[in-house]
């Protein structure tokens, strides 16, 4: 018909890494600032004046660059952003309440990271999330409490237990199409929190207490005197919550660059076309939900040692609903705006304590401007590539 | 002749509409078979009964010699019978290479385990996969190969038909069933969809099409024999000018002579 066409993309065009660097440092430099200022007035301005920073790039067209970088060299920024968290980390190396709240949000990512898997690929909502995460963080309680599981196996056992609730609870449905899976997710958020509540066994409305983490006699819940320096006791947690996060994001991005992500994607897209493509429809969905549960669990057992205690309150529907509305503000299906969105999410309240009361107000009101605005979310998922230089 | 596919007595109601009445219909070997006949008269649904969309009320249907009448799509496909579909169902955010692979999904490996961690394994199929697609996307349209990480959405119909017929073929399907391949296409696009088509069989001398179509320029030029349904049952059989000439099609499809 026609002549090949020349090739479209060479290595020369290839954008250059400095910006998304760039980006990625003054994000960093930002967020050390933001959780450094305690005074409300200097929090408001500092929000304020990122919002401004941020339209003000979009209108001067330096985010495309950005963007750019960041798809070209997505392997070596991912190792700079381990980089930046380290040095946040260590930043705050004294600060309790800022170094919980950053695994607070690492444990949240790893969660989201979860449902995205489930809802962002395969096309299964779960509004059960912080159930499912509860469960996580209630497994640790009674097995640190009353076994010698070793703690980093019982991470492992709070996300097996949370896939096996949460596969019993849908393999019915997940052979159905439309969403009665969705639903029977908001009947067991609503239901476990009353079971919960009930239960004496497991502590009632007044919860557990969780002993902390153990490994190798290494106490987790002392604090750290290294040379004359003393670290906070949750650098340890921070170290465990940052590999967790980090291995979780690898593994879902393999995930979706891999057969498998192209199947989710094709059963979440068209379900009938996809079957008369050989597809198993529910061993898919089932494979989706099952991991996506384990990553949430294994969050919430983690976060449950974390904070020492687990109680019913604490994992409601309607912390499930922040997760879902975590996925929707960062971008369904792209890691790094679940990672964006959480840390808004999480941070931004906290740090606000003047807001605190209407935050569920605040996230309704962002999740509808982003839906309006930018349904894709704050950063759109890119067409999938396979690897990070696909042969052309 | 033997028959790769045979539809006997295939019967499927929805409610008082008796879609397919009692069909008998078979297709060789090598065979191209035009199924036309007025709207709604039954030949999507009869595709849809074939593939296991909708299961027959009444009849059998075997492919290869053996039973598919009650398998799943899943099953059917996997026995060689791949599709288009009439309105296009692609998935639209997908790139062109996603969407040809969804339709290669049996010769992929899918453990866990091997897309997980086996990367540089997964990597070698990958690049299979890549060089296959290329060579057949090469067969209808060079651009688009060059194109295969791109979404389809933005792309004009007539590629995007052709996307979806790589996507059938991709398996090396044994039976290729085209449902209205010419819908929403210029006379010029229909003309060099049919070429391409041609031209694919031309390298597979196995592969038997079933082919519905209202252009009837296109069921002339390719089709070895033609069945005219009408109200789901067969009324006519045979090549082309023959049931062109048939009272009972031409009734069928202009009325009753007053």
């Amino acid at each position: 018909m026609s002549a090949p066409p020349p090739p479209t993309r060479s290595a020369s065009n290839r954008a250059s890494l400095w910006p998304g660097l760039a980006a990625l440092a003054a994000a960093t430099a930002y967020l050390i600032l933001l959780l450094a200022v305690e005074k409300q007035t200097i929090v408001l301005t500092v929000l304020a004046g990122g919002i401004v920073v941020v339209l003000l790039a979009a209108w001067l067209r330096l985010l495309t660059p950005v963007t750019r970088s960041f798809a070209a060299h997505e392997d070596g920024l991912g190792g700079f952003a381990i980089l930046a968290a380290i040095v946040l980390g260590l930043y705050f190396h004294e600060d309790h309440f800022v170094l919980l709240l950053v695994i607070t949000v690492m444990l949240t990512t790893v969660a989201t990271l979860g449902l995205n898997i489930q809802f962002g690929y395969a096309g299964v909502l779960n509004f059960a999330g912080a159930s499912f995460f509860g469960i996580g963080a209630y497994t640790s309680a009674v097995l640190n409490a009353h076994t010698a599981v070793p703690h980093l196996i019982v991470l492992v056992i709070g996300g097996a237990i949370a896939a096996l609730i949460g596969s019993l609870l849908l393999l019915p449905v997940l052979r159905t199409r439309g969403h009665y899976a969705a639903v029977v997710t908001i009947a067991f958020a609503l239901l476990l929190k009353t079971f919960l509540e009930v239960n004496d066994v497991l502590g009632g409305p007044q919860g557990l207490q969780v002993p902390g983490m153990k490994i190798l006699g290494w106490s987790f819940n002392d604090n750290i005197e290294l040379g004359g320096i003393t670290l906070s006791f949750y650098m340890n947690y921070f170290v465990v919550a940052l590999a967790l996060l980090i291995c979780a994001f690898i593994l879902v991005r393999r995930l979706e660059r891999s057969w498998i992500g192209l199947n989710l994607d094709a059963i979440r897209l068209d379900e009938v076309a996809a079957s008369c493509f050989g597809l198993d429809i529910a061993r898919w969905k089932v494979t989706a939900f099952i991991s996506g549960n384990f990553l949430i669990g294994i969050a919430g057992a983690l976060f449950g040692m974390v904070g020492s205690f687990v109680a019913p309150n604490n994992y409601t529907f309607a912390d499930s609903l922040i997760l879902v509305s975590i996925l929707l503000l960062g971008g369904i299906g792209n890691p790094w705006g679940l990672v964006v969105a959480t840390l808004i999410v999480v941070v931004v309240p906290e740090k606000l304590q003047t807001i605190q009361e209407y935050r569920f107000l605040l996230y309704a009101a962002l999740v509808i401007a982003v839906l309006r605005f930018r349904p894709e979310g704050l950063l759109p998922r890119p067409v999938r590539r396979y690897f990070s230089r696909v042969p052309r | 002749m033997t028959a790769l596919l045979e539809a006997a007595a295939l019967t499927r109601r929805f409610g008082g509409v008796v879609a397919l009445d009692r069909l008998d219909l078979a297709v060789a070997s090598n065979e191209i078979v035009g199924l036309i006949g007025p709207n709604g008269s039954g030949k999507t649904t009869f595709f849809n009964v074939v593939t296991g969309i909708y299961a027959p009320d009444d009849g059998r249907v075997s492919f290869g010699g053996t039973d598919i009448t009650r398998a799943t799509s899943r099953a059917i496909y996997t026995a060689g019978i791949s599709r288009t579909f009439q309105r296009s169902r692609l998935s639209l955010p997908l790139s062109i290479f996603d969407n040809i692979m969804i339709g290669n999904h049996n010769r992929l490996t899918q453990g866990l385990w091997f897309n997980l961690m086996r990367r540089r394994a997964f990597r070698a199929e990958f690049e299979r996969s890549v060089t296959e697609v290329r060579a057949l996307l090469d067969v209808f349209e060079p651009e688009l190969s060059s194109r295969m990480f791109e979404p389809v959405a933005g792309l004009p119909m007539i590629d995007r038909r052709r996307i979806e017929i790589c996507r059938a073929l991709i398996s090396a399907p044994k039976l290729l069933l085209l449902d209205e391949p010419s819908a929403g296409m210029t006379h010029d696009e229909t003309r060099e969809l049919m070429d391409d088509i041609f031209l694919v069989r031309e390298r597979n001398r196995d592969l038997s099409i079933v082919i519905v179509e209202h252009e009837m320029g296109v069921i002339e030029r390719i089709t070895d024999r033609c069945v005219v349904l009408n109200f789901g049952r067969k009324i006519a059989e045979g090549p082309y000018r023959a049931v062109a000439a048939d009272r009972q099609v031409q009734e069928a499809y202009l009325g009753v002579a007053q």
